[in-house]
């Protein structure tokens, strides 16, 4: 139980450390490798609490596809977050009071759900009831009670796909792209052209 | 019941979804359109029409899916409808140089949504089902991507329908909190019982309610409608003003009457506020339209206010009028679009009132089509329109309820003051000088548009005769999720 202890402080810290220099680093790029680092310490939480799945999701979807994601547009785009931060001692006093209300409110409500949540009347959770790990359980319903969500949930994001092409996909006639079999059917006699220049004139292209 | 009974139970969306993707495929790797490529679409949706028809009625996936009467006479109207669209939307596209093939795969894709809501028995199903449906519409509407006002109102459909769908899901988590349950026929049960979470359970009732009038694009809800209408392409709209509301008026009727039938005097007066104040915002502000495209969508609010009368009016009577009147408005509607897509001048679109005049020595035969077409907006006997009014206004003045006979009264009234609208329609293409000549309509949108005002009169008298006890079927099947 000790470790458990140990490795939750440490988890719990590295999370709100990170999140404290997400908000306050200079460089935008180092603010999301703090954001990722804040991610998989979240993630170790999840891991104490036995929801392994929950861990993995928020490794592979926020980790994975969310905070590089968020790089790319840090890069790409051209902000200047020294402008942005300008106003940061002038709204601070606001920014606070709207912090602190909000952090008083999450206190509250986790009061009241301890106190008078499910959890305070029927114990804890279980997060591997009848001894199946989380992911499994998940794995069982999926494919079978849950299969029409799911291939319905396949089809919308198929949807947003095609939507996403059909908005935004052009064929230019003049691009030049690799056709490897037009390459491979290359003989020297298509691939040279004998061309009679006469004096003075030189080719048109 | 096994496992493989299920797919048995979902078959008209198994042969959708398996049509969709090799016609995906197909049209990547082909990359045009063809008269082959639109008859398999046009092919697909008939035979999922009919497998809903021929297919076995019952509950799948431990009831988040029915397959009921009412399923399946809302997924014959759906797909019938889209097919009519996939032929006249890629003709339309074809004639100007901008032909997809994904605009088949859409509608096809939309289809299947639309049917996953008419046969919801689950609140996830029918938020899947509306997401599903709506993506596609999105991109639908704007399809022509060079077109400012395609591009508009694509995006205003999409931010407002994110808005919508935003209501939905909170209106839903609402009712799954105090209730503990998404199936319909669980909520009715807890629904049923009364007690401390009536309040809760009528806010989350109501945010639901709101949620759905923006799909359907019922007053006060109605603000994008005429700006979507107005960019959407002409075959597209024809495609939205038909399909999708029925779509629509199906989850009314599957949310109210699966899941809270016993609380009938809760949502009535809700529906009736909304109803009323589409047939009265649909009646004056079409008044002061010019084009015709923002006029019918103004039309369609209006009528969406009267089959929502029908759902107020509740039992199997509303229902069933609801069913009937949006049946034949479908019909209707779709035909009016496909006129107006078939009538160019000098290759541009004719759109405004001002556009049709003369148009009966230009174009007889569409001009009475489009005479017949407003005449039955605006209820005339005996054209398709006058009936689907008729069972709408027996349905609210038969429940019995004072308020709902008021509401039947104030419609009339609504329809009456409508009525300008569509007589000036008609007097510019009767009575105005023309102001020069129409090209050539395109055969498949005239032969539609000829079809459709055959049916809006004199072969709805006949069809009446099947519409009217599958219909009564159909609203007898709710109630039983």
């Amino acid at each position: 139980m000790a470790l458990q202890a140990i490795a939750f402080y440490l988890l719990a810290f590295t999370t709100i450390a990170a999140g404290l220099l997400v908000v306050s680093a200079r460089n935008p790029v180092h603010s999301v490798l703090f954001l990722i680092t804040a991610f998989f310490s979240a993630a170790g939480l999840f891991v104490l609490l036995g929801a392994e799945f929950l861990a993995m999701l928020l490794i592979v979807v926020y980790v994975g596809a969310v905070a590089v994601l968020f790089l790319f547009v840090v890069m790409m785009l051209d902000v200047d977050f020294a402008e942005l931060r300008q106003g940061f001692a002038q709204y601070l006093p606001f920014g606070g009071a709207v912090a602190l209300f909000i952090a008083v409110e999450m206190v509250m409500v986790v009061a009241a759900v301890a106190t008078n949540g499910a959890a305070a009347k029927n114990g804890l959770p279980n997060a591997s009831p009848g001894g199946v790990p989380n992911t499994e359980a998940i794995g069982r319903v999926l494919y079978t009670d849950y299969v029409f969500f799911f291939q319905l949930a396949g089809l919308v994001l198929l949807v947003a796909m095609i939507g996403a092409i059909v908005l935004t996909l052009r064929h230019k006639p003049g691009v030049k792209r690799q056709d490897i079999g037009k390459q491979i059917a290359r003989t020297p006699k298509t691939g040279m052209e004998l061309v009679q220049i006469k004096p003075g004139e030189g080719i048109s292209e | 019941m096994t496992f493989s009974a299920n797919f048995s139970l979902v078959l008209p969306e198994i042969v959708l979804a398996i049509a969709a993707l090799v016609l995906l495929v197909a049209g990547a790797f082909r990359g045009k359109v063809g008269a082959i490529f639109t008859l398999a679409a046009v092919a697909s949706l008939v035979a999922a029409a009919a497998t809903a028809v021929l297919g076995p009625h019952g509950h799948a996936f431990n009831g988040v899916y029915a397959a009921d009467a009412a399923a399946t006479y809302a997924k014959v109207a759906i797909y019938l409808s889209s097919a009519i669209a996939v032929v006249l939307g890629d003709r339309w596209l074809a004639q100007r140089g901008d032909q997809k093939f994904e605009y088949a795969v859409l509608v096809i894709l939309a289809a299947l949504g639309m049917g996953v809501t008419a046969s919801a028995g689950d609140l996830i199903s029918l938020y899947v089902g509306v997401e599903l449906q709506s993506l596609a519409l999105y991109v639908l509407a704007a399809m022509r991507r060079d077109d400012a006002k395609s591009s508009e109102a694509g995006l205003k459909y999409f931010v407002l329908g994110a808005l919508s769908s935003g209501l939905l899901l909170y209106g839903s988590s609402l009712i799954y909190g105090f209730t503990g349950s998404t199936h319909f026929s669980q909520i009715a049960l807890a629904a049923a019982h009364g007690g401390s979470h009536g309040v809760g359970l009528l806010f989350g009732l109501v945010f639901l309610i709101c949620g759905l009038a923006f799909k359907v694009s019922a007053a006060p809800f109605h603000m994008w409608t005429p700006d979507v209408y107005e960019g959407a392409p002409t075959p597209v709209v024809g495609f939205f003003a038909a399909a999708p509301k029925l779509a629509a008026m199906m989850m009314f009727a599957r949310v109210l009457g699966d899941a809270f039938p016993g609380s009938v005097d809760k949502w009535r007066q809700i529906l009736v506020i909304a109803a009323l104040l589409s047939v009265f915002v649909g009646a004056f502000a079409g008044l002061a339209q010019t084009n015709l495209k923002r006029l019918w969508a103004y039309s369609s609010i209006a009528n969406v206010g009267y089959a929502l009368l029908g759902v107020a009016a509740g039992g199997e009577v509303g229902l069933q009028s609801m069913l009937v009147f949006m049946t034949l408005y479908m019909v209707d509607v779709t035909g009016f679009f496909a006129c107006l897509q078939a009538l160019n001048r000098d290759g541009k679109p004719m759109e405004t009132i001002e556009d049709m005049a003369g148009l009966i020595k230009e174009r007889p035969g569409i001009a009475v089509a489009m005479t017949a077409f407003s005449l039955s907006a605006l209820g005339l006997p005996p054209f398709s329109g006058f009936w689907s009014k008729f069972y709408v206004f027996k349905a609210a003045i038969g429940t019995g309820d004072v308020m709902m006979q008021w509401a039947a009264v104030l419609g009339l009234v609504g329809s009456v003051v409508a009525a300008f609208y569509y007589l000036r329609l008609i007097k510019a293409i009767w009575f105005d000088a023309s102001t020069g000549s129409v090209d050539a309509p395109s055969p498949s949108a005239r032969a539609v548009g000829f079809a459709a005002a055959i049916f809006s009169f004199p072969i709805v008298l006949v069809a009446l005769i099947w519409i009217d006890p599958a219909a009564k079927a159909a609203a007898a099947a709710f109630g039983h999720a």
